[in-house]
């Protein structure tokens, strides 16, 4: 765990940034200039690709050890099959909820529930 | 404090506030299953004020990383209010000192909330704005504190907790393929960020992922720079 001083500056670093990409905009083009074409650009494509990077992040131990136990052969195995396996599950449920419902809260607590009930009981 | 603006604000928040008191209890109960309490949760969220940006925290806290890594995957997961703001350039004019209240507070769903909705008669803009940004605000507190104190006074096992955080960009991506006409964008960070992962490793995955992604992109302008997408695809692909 980190000194109270590091998760402290932890902190401030992340408030900071997250004011600096908000303020952005309003130091850069506020004065009625128009923002450069390809600054509208990157700002209309980059965010899904950015979120879609940032799932695959979450996901990096279960896609790890998905590629491991593909290339050892030892996919099924039960000790394997509990690295990957409820992470998948969990996500396509998320994204079948979200297909059906459109509810926000619904979608990330039944995903979270189910993922929780896998990891603590079914893959124990 | 403007009484009229604060009552004619707070209907308009109360879908905001059933969400922000959900994920930031979510959020709070994380914190507390890493080992900081609800104080922690106060100030993080009085702070920074961000929800998918403080479930990255709970992580980034949890695995001691550097304060460049702090700062590098702050910046990545907060990009998209870059273009938040250049659509409240002109509603934040003439705010005063409180303009710089409006764009620390520009969160999706207060953003989403201000592009759409208007003053009612008799109430001043300005004050309504305010008054709906503080109101947003006080709720994420709220709930991200009960959280935290939920998480310590309750004996759950808070194991796998932390997917909270992957569903929430799992229902982002959901909204943004419904409402994006190209999903290349989408296709390409995640196939970028799966080779990056595979080649150079866990540690080290995002910021060659990134560079690839913006390059790439970069490269198929002529192919993806189409007026028609919705400039608001950001609105509804909002969760916070």
């Amino acid at each position: 765990m980190l000194t109270p001083l590091q998760a402290v500056a932890s902190i401030a670093v992340m408030a900071a940034v997250t004011f600096l990409t908000r303020a952005m905009p309003f130091l850069f083009f506020d004065r009625g200039e128009h923002p450069p074409k390809l600054v509208l650009y990157l700002g209309r494509v980059l965010p899904p690709s950015i979120i879609a990077m940032l799932i695959v992040y979450c996901l990096k131990d279960n896609i790890v050890a998905f590629a491991t136990g593909l290339v050892s052969g030892g996919l099924l195995e039960a000790a394997a099959l509990g690295q990957w396996l409820p992470g998948f599950i969990a996500a396509a449920v998320v994204v079948a909820l979200h297909l059906w419902k459109h509810n926000n809260l619904l979608s990330i607590f039944g995903g979270t529930i189910l993922y929780m009930v896998l990891v603590q009981t079914v893959f124990a | 404090m403007d009484r009229k603006a604060l009552a004619a604000a707070f209907p308009v928040t109360i879908p905001v506030l059933m969400g922000y008191l959900a994920i930031g209890i979510a959020f709070g109960f994380m914190l507390q299953s890493i080992g900081y309490n609800f104080i922690w949760a106060f100030f993080m969220s009085l702070t920074i004020y961000a929800g998918s940006g403080q479930y990255l925290g709970v992580s980034l806290l949890s695995s001691c990383a550097a304060l460049g890594t702090v700062a590098l995957m702050t910046l990545i997961i907060n990009f998209r209010h870059l273009v938040y703001g250049l659509s409240m350039l002109e509603k934040f004019r003439g705010m005063g000192l409180r303009k710089f209240y409006m764009i620390f507070s520009l969160t999706d769903e207060t953003y989403a909330l201000l592009s759409s909705v208007q003053a009612p008669v008799g109430v001043n803009p300005r004050n309504f704005y305010f008054s709906i940004a503080l109101l947003d605000h006080s709720y994420w507190i709220l709930g991200s504190v009960i959280g935290a104190l939920a998480g310590a006074l309750l004996p759950i096992d808070t194991t796998g907790i932390d997917f909270a955080m992957t569903a929430l960009f799992v229902v982002i991506a959901v909204e943004q393929w419904e409402s994006y006409k190209s999903h290349l964008p989408a296709v390409l960070g995640a196939a970028t960020t799966l080779v990056s992962l595979l080649l150079v490793g866990k540690s080290n995955m995002l910021l060659p992922a990134l560079g690839v992604i913006v390059l790439a992109l970069l490269l198929l302008r002529d192919k993806l720079d189409d007026p028609g997408v919705p400039a608001s695809a950001g609105e509804e692909a909002g969760t916070c």
